[in-house]
């Protein structure tokens, strides 16, 4: 191959990636930034922000609703989403375009749509917004996100080890939650994550659903005609560098079981 | 990612199995929840953009109706805001897919005997995911503000006059779609670039075919599924987008986009039949687009 022109590419990428960065780096240092109620200019080192978090009136508690927000429906969406993919993957059935479109859908509308559309619907009801409300909200945008991921891990299953266990009279429930469920894990396990992270950062439809609710971020769209405390940095970095912390431990465990494997086949 | 998953789902297909009343079970909660809670609210959107206001009512109220004069009354005030939207977000769409290319040829590709620079590198494309959109959105804010180092270098080198502005115009308002959406054009990219058998263009270059050729010729419609999938996942996000273009992010009055009028319309003024009006232009116009390039890309089992 052409050293020179991938040396080329290799710098661009990173560059590239290191853009990619800024924002991040800037809200990671400004959470250490001794300001007063606006966090604009740098006004010297500390570490109070990071110990006084909660003191910032209605972040903690936003911050709190977002968490159970995203629980909650990561754990319905996974739920309902991985039914379907196992339906979809597993059987033939009638009206199996329509399905695909029903799923589908929900991805190619925008948020905005998505949020005004339930905001009707519950306009219409007379329901009142609040938590139950963005509950419901985040498991419908969920759902085809989970279903696309599980779907893909339900393919790759093969048949043979269920026809296996129920060769030996395992009965279905025992073979699926024996067999199946086990080899979809990784599959369900990287669709709550997804789920988790669309709903914890989920603003717009958010906005048009909570009545008088706060989530995280909707917390920082409010603060943002004000300006925005430090703290806001501070649980923004924390959730950052815990994700990150999540990705790279999920990453180096995966390749060293690749290594193992290939150690033990070779 | 998403729309190449979909796509793909015609070769994944096993053997067919009897028990269709098993998938009805199985199928049933979840397509009744998107039900409940996807389709009817779209139906109510639509219904409501036809209401018209209770006689002698308060602000807010409406009853049914069918009330055209909403759209054109929602259209004729804000044509340009709709406009601006596709706009915007077509330009961000072509500037991310520029900017992309190469970021996912290169861990896809070049990358490639790499594992652990790949992984590395593909984590730091996600990590702005783990970062609030609206805080990176903001912080791009500060950086490009009146006393940020961008506009006062941009000034001493006198390629922004003495009382110019980055904030709150339509180059910060792009810049910051472009931003935002640059890991959901990466990533469809990456999967399809990281299949790609490298014998095809070396075929092509034996050949004869110069670089530039074969990039064109072999590489492109061989990434074809991710950059379809990479630009349907950045221009209905940007086209519907009303964050970057708000005032307090990146954008000002001069550069609201459908989104903003869809928001103000609803939470602000309570005027639920324009927005309703608002919201159904914009989803039927994505849908129109959508099912067009698809069509014309070739991927017709799309869903």
């Amino acid at each position: 191959m052409k050293f020179g022109k991938g040396l080329g590419l290799g710098i661009y990428t990173v560059l590239a990636l290191l853009f990619l960065l800024i924002p991040i780096a800037y809200t990671f240092v400004f959470s250490f930034n001794d300001a007063g109620k606006l966090n604009i200019a740098w006004q010297g080192f500390t570490f109070d922000k990071w110990l006084t978090v909660c003191s910032t009136a209605g972040l903690c508690e936003a911050f709190g609703n977002s968490i159970l927000v995203g629980l909650v429906s990561t754990v319905l969406a996974t739920a309902l989403g991985t039914l379907i993919a196992i339906a979809l993957v597993r059987y033939r059935f009638r009206a199996r375009s329509s399905i695909s479109l029903l799923l589908f859908l929900p991805m190619a509308t925008p948020e905005v749509v998505l949020g005004a559309g339930l905001a009707a619907q519950f306009l219409t009801l007379g329901t009142e917004k609040g938590l139950l409300t963005i509950i419901l909200a985040h498991t419908m945008f969920c759902i085809s996100f989970v279903v696309v991921t599980v779907k893909a891990r339900v393919a790759s299953l093969d048949p043979a080890l269920e026809e296996a266990g129920r060769d030996l009279y395992g009965s279905p429930g025992q073979v699926f939650w024996r067999i199946t469920f086990p080899l979809l894990m990784p599959g369900i396990a990287a669709a709550a994550l997804l789920s988790f992270a669309l709903s914890f950062d989920d603003f717009i439809i958010t906005n048009f659903n909570s009545g008088s609710v706060d989530t995280f971020p909707k917390f920082i769209y409010i603060a943002a005609a004000r300006g925005i405390p430090a703290q806001v940095n501070v649980i923004a970095s924390a959730v950052f560098l815990l994700a990150i912390v999540l990705v790279i431990v999920v990453q180096v465990s995966r390749a060293a079981r690749a290594k193992r494997l290939a150690r033990q086949l070779g | 990612m998403a729309f190449t998953a979909f796509a793909s789902q015609a070769t994944v297909e096993q053997a067919p199995r009897k028990r269709s009343w098993i998938a009805l079970v199985l199928l049933l909660p979840g397509i009744a929840y998107l039900v409940l809670f996807f389709l009817a609210p779209l139906i109510s959107l639509i219904i409501t953009s036809f209401q018209q206001p209770v006689l002698d009512g308060d602000i807010g109220e409406y009853t049914a109706g069918f009330q055209w004069q909403n759209y054109t009354d929602a259209l004729g005030e804000y044509w340009p805001l709709v406009l601006r939207s596709f706009g915007f977000a077509l330009i961000a769409t072509v500037l991310a897919l520029a900017v992309s290319y190469p970021i996912a040829y290169f861990i896809g590709v070049k990358a490639r005997r790499f594992p652990l620079l790949q992984s590395l590198m593909l984590t730091l494309v996600i990590a702005p995911f783990f970062i609030s959109f609206l805080l990176r959105t903001l912080a791009w804010k500060q950086i490009m503000s009146d006393e940020g180092p961008i506009v006062q270098f941009l000034k001493t080198i006198a390629i922004l006059p003495s009382d110019g502005h980055l904030t709150g115009t339509a180059f910060s308002v792009i810049f910051g779609l472009t931003y935002n959406f640059i890991p959901f054009m990466t990533l469809p990219l990456y999967a399809t670039l990281e299949r790609l058998d490298t014998r095809y263009l070396e075929a092509g270059a034996d050949l004869y075919a110069s670089p530039f050729t074969v990039f064109r010729k072999v590489t492109v419609p061989l990434s074809m599924p991710g950059i379809i999938s990479g630009t349907l996942l950045t221009f209905i996000p940007a086209a519907g987008d009303y964050i970057n273009a708000s005032r307090d992010f990146l954008g000002s009055s001069s550069t609201a986009m459908v989104g903003n009028a869809i928001e103000a319309n609803f939470l602000v003024l309570q005027n639920y039949p324009i927005a309703a009006a608002l919201s159904i232009v914009l989803m039927a116009v994505i849908l129109i687009i959508v099912g067009l390039y698809v069509r014309r890309a070739g991927t017709e089992d799309l869903v």
